[in-house]
């Protein structure tokens, strides 16, 4: 077996071995990447940077714990940049496990909000996020279609009580909210086919302005409807969250993950290229051999 | 009758629906969120046929001895611990006799699966069950440092149940989606050879969205690579994605009209 042989044939543990290597030295090492920013991307962010104060966003985060690396930066930076912007956020969760992660991301946010910070070089100042007059989370109920189909309706039809059961009516946030036609927009974050239903049956069906944060390996699904105006954004993956944090100027765990993520993408490149001289220089040998023997 | 009444019934609801859908008239949206509740209160019933499969298919496989049996009781052991955490919570700050209750209602359960998969035996564990049953009662009804919360969401965020999911589920769901980064990788290592044209142009496709906004490789390519990256995904990719979009919406219609006509009927289980 000569090296273009092995070069085709190299066992997957040495593939594993070099991605580890590779992925922990990233991880480690203290260097930051340049974030080249999409427009998808963007324009979610000029969206909700241009909302007059008090404007309600509503934020399904329809993902589990198996999408939060990628999907949880996305939260963390929208929901930071509605409160330091003084916009209400309005969040439901509509997969088994999103209210544990809604409700997570709530909990380090309200914290995080107590501490001034400044982004962009203006100051915003510390505050005090209260439940019901700054957010509302309205929780979990099973089968998406059905709930965002109520929700055209009345967000109290699936929802009567929020996720921490109080009455909606009872929480000042809910005064004069009581449907799709009362939200600046939806920005549906979500590592499932959720995204299909909040785009066939709450944009298509109410025509709100949507955006999207998905996983990197469901993004290019949903270009079309990019392309058609039924999406005004897109936010894909680990990439997608880091161009948010770096137009936000808010640097969180996607900017630090893209290390590892293009590092590792280079190793995988790496391998790619080499399987495939192995693969031309035996076929290449394969031809000779034939014609040799045919003599 | 068996037959008809069923087709009866999603011929009518089906085509008041899609009538529904066109007539913005105030009556026919009341009788539209009359329907959405409908189904609502009818999907908290699959759920409960959902949990009630889960435990079902468990039971069955540790009678049956199947392969992994014992992970069965694993999950069983989760399944009830992770009920029990979402509607209790403390009272204070001690425990009180909260795990001993745990562990008997736990112990309860695992009997009735016993009962339900020992052939001779069953009228023991079953005595053993109703046993720990009483224990759990007693213990429920005598300690005051924590309570079941039936009505309010108090538990959601009590710490049993809140760091179960923290440290528990999230990595364990973590751990599982991190996984695929390395199978990936060695399946892109073996899939991705130039055989031909069209696994070339995979090829190709790959390394190109791959690569894009990669800042290691701009010294190289500059930005030449995310400029066809972007065209890929806004001009190929579009127009592929549409056309499967446009393949499987028409699809949908086809199928939704064949169920309420009543031609396509195997939602009764049969064809």
């Amino acid at each position: 077996m000569n090296i273009f042989d092995r070069l085709m044939l190299i066992d997957r543990r040495w593939v594993f071995l070099f991605l580890v290597i590779v992925s922990v030295f990233a991880y480690v090492a203290d260097f930051q990447v340049p974030i080249m920013v999409e427009p998808e991307v963007r324009n979610i962010y000029r969206f909700i940077d241009t909302l007059p104060i008090g404007s309600v966003v509503f934020l399904p985060l329809d993902y589990d714990p198996g999408s939060m690396a990628e999907l949880h930066p996305m939260t963390f930076a929208i929901v930071e940049q509605c409160w330091r912007k003084e916009l209400k956020v309005l969040i439901t969760a509509l997969s088994q496990n999103g209210p544990g992660m809604a409700d997570e991301a709530l909990r380090k946010l309200v914290d995080s909000m107590k501490v001034p910070r400044t982004y962009h070089g203006i100051t915003y100042p510390a505050r005090e996020i209260v439940n019901g007059v700054d957010y509302v989370f309205l929780g979990y109920k099973p089968y998406p279609a059905m709930v965002i189909l109520g929700m055209g309706q009345n967000f109290r039809l699936p929802f009567p009580l929020d996720y921490y059961g109080t009455p909606l009516d009872s929480l000042p946030m809910m005064r004069g909210l009581f449907n799709y036609d009362d939200i600046a927009c939806a920005i549906n974050i979500s590592g499932t086919n959720a995204t299909d239903f909040w785009i066939s049956y709450g944009q298509g069906r109410y025509g709100f302005p949507l955006a999207i944060g998905v996983t990197g390996v469901s993004t290019a699904q949903y270009y079309p409807y990019y392309g058609s105006g039924q999406l005004f954004g897109i936010m894909g993956g680990m990439l997608g969250a880091a161009q948010y944090e770096e137009l936000a100027d808010n640097a969180g765990n996607a900017k630090g993950a893209m290390r590892v993520q293009l590092s590792a993408h280079l190793v995988i490149i790496a391998f790619v290229i080499m399987g495939n001289i192995g693969f031309f220089a035996t076929m290449r040998k394969r031809k000779r051999e034939k014609i040799e023997g045919r003599r | 009758m068996k037959q008809q009444m069923p087709r009866l019934i999603v011929l009518v609801f089906g085509a008041f629906l899609l009538f529904q859908f066109f007539v913005p008239h105030e009556s026919s949206e009341r009788a539209y969120e009359f329907l959405l509740d409908w189904i609502l209160i009818i999907g908290v019933f699959a759920l409960a046929v959902g949990i009630w499969s889960l435990f079902h298919v468990h039971v069955d496989k540790i009678r049956t001895r199947k392969v992994g049996w014992k992970y069965s009781y694993v999950t069983l052991v989760g399944f009830v611990s992770m009920i029990m955490f979402g509607l209790t919570a403390q009272n204070g700050q001690e425990w009180g006799w909260f795990f001993p209750f745990l562990v008997s209602v736990i112990l309860t359960v695992l009997m009735v699966v016993q009962a339900l998969s020992s052939k001779g035996r069953a009228p023991t564990y079953l005595g053993l069950a109703g046993l720990f049953t009483l224990v759990a009662i007693l213990i429920a009804n005598f300690d005051n440092d924590w309570s079941f919360y039936f009505q309010t969401a108090v538990p959601l965020r009590a710490y049993l149940f809140r760091s179960t999911f923290d440290n528990v589920l999230v990595s364990l769901h973590a751990t599982m989606f991190s996984l695929l980064a390395f199978f990936i990788a060695s399946a892109a290592y073996r899939a991705f050879r130039a055989r031909n044209v069209m696994a070339t142009l995979l090829l190709l496709a790959a390394l190109i969205v791959m690569s894009r906004f990669n800042p290691y490789l701009a010294p190289v390519f500059g930005e030449y690579v995310a400029k066809l990256s972007n065209w890929l995904m806004n001009v190929p990719n579009m127009a592929a994605q549409r056309a499967i979009i446009m393949g499987v919406g028409l699809g949908m219609v086809a199928t939704a009209l064949k169920v309420i006509l009543g031609i396509e009927r195997n939602y009764m289980g049969r064809g």
